[in-house]
């Protein structure tokens, strides 16, 4: 890794250091409380960007599986694994808080709604990505498999949601027809939280890629030393 | 495109004869399905009202969990001694050999359903057929075939995996979601009002998932299996 990759991992940060500062003043002091729901309502603005970032990092998982299959070099691979595995980790804590906030709002833990359903079965696919490579073990195979799945399983995604949203609905629409009757001081909060949580997934993947490769050395050299 | 045809009738020809000598795959699959049928009987008292209305649910669980075992079974005959590796490397479209694989699979899924189907209606005392012949045969065929082609694809790719069988189910069933959300309904559409129009967009549904895989597959399988 070169001096400039470096700087720009400390610039990243620092920024998601100062941007979730100011996301969490957003969200706890400057959003007014919300009338009906209380103090409940604040973990909106992190479960919608967790929800956010999940989505990104598959789809970036997406992207790089592509890249995969046509350039077989070992940085792609990396950075498709490492967004996956950000990916269930955001993904996790969105099926957590989620279940947190709708007990007390709408009386139970979990509804059969096409969002939430939809994100436990993406949650569901992508362990199936990180098991299958823990069980491949030849590296270039491991690449495409999970290549595989990671492009079928994006893909399958808006077919799923379509499916379950034929089956039943009641997620709160708060993304339809400019905020839904989101406060602003509300939408500014959550637009800086996802902002923030942006440069939390780049600063995670950095970290993440780099121990990668670095794993990857420490394999190439325990292989030279046991021949 | 002659060529391409012939390759995968050829390994269907291949597959078919196999299976007539052995009548490993469609007797496993066969036995379990009529399991699966009979245990999930007890979920309901007998002579219950409600029974008509899980019987395509329980149907197709049984469809699915069998087709998963065949897929198994018809994958690891095709590596013992090394029979895929070779027929990769013979000199015709790869993605031929693969849709070969993906129509044996279809057809042996065909064959069970065709023997599971009708002892299914006698214990459970119902027709499904009764209201509408060629929908409910063409959820069948259609399912059965989404269900195949990526069956076929993740049969291969958990084959080569440490833990081998383990690893299709845990791929292959939050992918295949719509698939099984969307036959369950349009049997369930079709056994209660015969009509065309409520089911229409189900049918769509498994068309689209359908026709998007076979060509995300044939896209990208060249760059899969290339060593």
């Amino acid at each position: 890794m070169n001096s400039n990759e470096k700087k720009i991992e400390k610039i990243i940060d620092y920024l998601t250091l100062i941007l979730i500062s100011i996301a969490l003043y957003f969200a706890f002091i400057y959003a007014p409380l919300e009338k009906v729901m209380g103090a409940i309502q604040k973990i909106f603005y992190f479960h919608v960007a967790s929800a956010w970032i999940a989505f990104f990092a598959f789809f970036i998982t997406f992207l790089f599986s592509i890249i995969v299959l046509i350039n077989e070099k070992k940085i792609y691979d990396e950075i498709a694994s490492s967004s996956a595995e950000i990916g269930i980790i955001f993904c996790t804590i969105v099926l957590i808080t989620g279940p947190i906030w709708a007990k007390p709002v709408w009386g139970v833990w979990w509804t059969w709604d096409p969002r939430l359903t939809t994100t436990l079965v993406l949650w569901f696919i992508y362990v199936g990505y990180l098991m299958l490579r823990k069980f491949v073990e030849e590296d270039d195979k491991k690449a495409k498999f999970s290549a595989v799945v990671g492009i079928i399983g994006f893909i399958d995604v808006p077919i799923v949601f379509m499916s379950i949203r034929w089956w039943r609905t009641i997620h709160p629409n708060v993304l339809q027809k400019g905020g839904g009757g989101l406060h602003p001081d509300m939408l500014k909060a959550l637009i800086i939280a996802v902002i923030a949580f942006t440069f939390l997934y780049l600063s995670m993947l950095f970290k993440r890629v780099k121990v990668g490769l670095l794993e990857d050395k420490i394999k190439y050299l325990e292989n030279k030393i046991r021949n | 495109m002659k060529n391409y045809i012939k390759t995968i009738f050829k390994i269907v020809e291949k597959d078919l004869i196999l299976e007539l000598k052995s009548k490993e795959v469609i007797n496993s699959m066969l036995i379990f399905s009529l399991l699966v049928v009979i245990v999930f009987s007890f979920i309901f008292e007998p002579g219950a009202e409600y029974k008509d209305e899980i019987a395509a649910g329980i149907l197709w669980m049984a469809i699915t969990f069998s087709g998963v075992l065949g897929l198994n079974k018809s994958m690891i005959n095709e590596i013992n001694g090394g029979n895929l590796n070779a027929l990769l490397l013979a000199p015709v479209d790869r993605s031929a050999i693969f849709f070969g694989k993906v129509f044996s699979n279809f057809l042996f899924l065909m064959l069970m359903e065709l023997m599971t189907v009708p002892i299914f209606m006698v214990f459970y005392n119902i027709n499904l057929f009764e209201k509408q012949f060629i929908g409910t045969l063409l959820v069948f065929i259609a399912g059965s075939y989404g269900f195949s082609v990526l069956g076929t694809l993740f049969s291969l790719i958990s084959v080569k995996s440490k833990t081998r069988e383990l690893m299709l189910p845990l791929l292959l069933l939050p992918l295949l979601v719509p698939i099984i959300l969307a036959s369950i309904q349009s049997l369930n559409i079709f056994y209660f009002s015969g009509s065309f129009e409520n089911a229409s967009k189900w049918l769509k549904l498994i068309g689209v998932f359908d026709i998007v895989f076979t060509c995300v597959i044939y896209i990208i399988f060249d760059f899969v299996v290339e060593e």
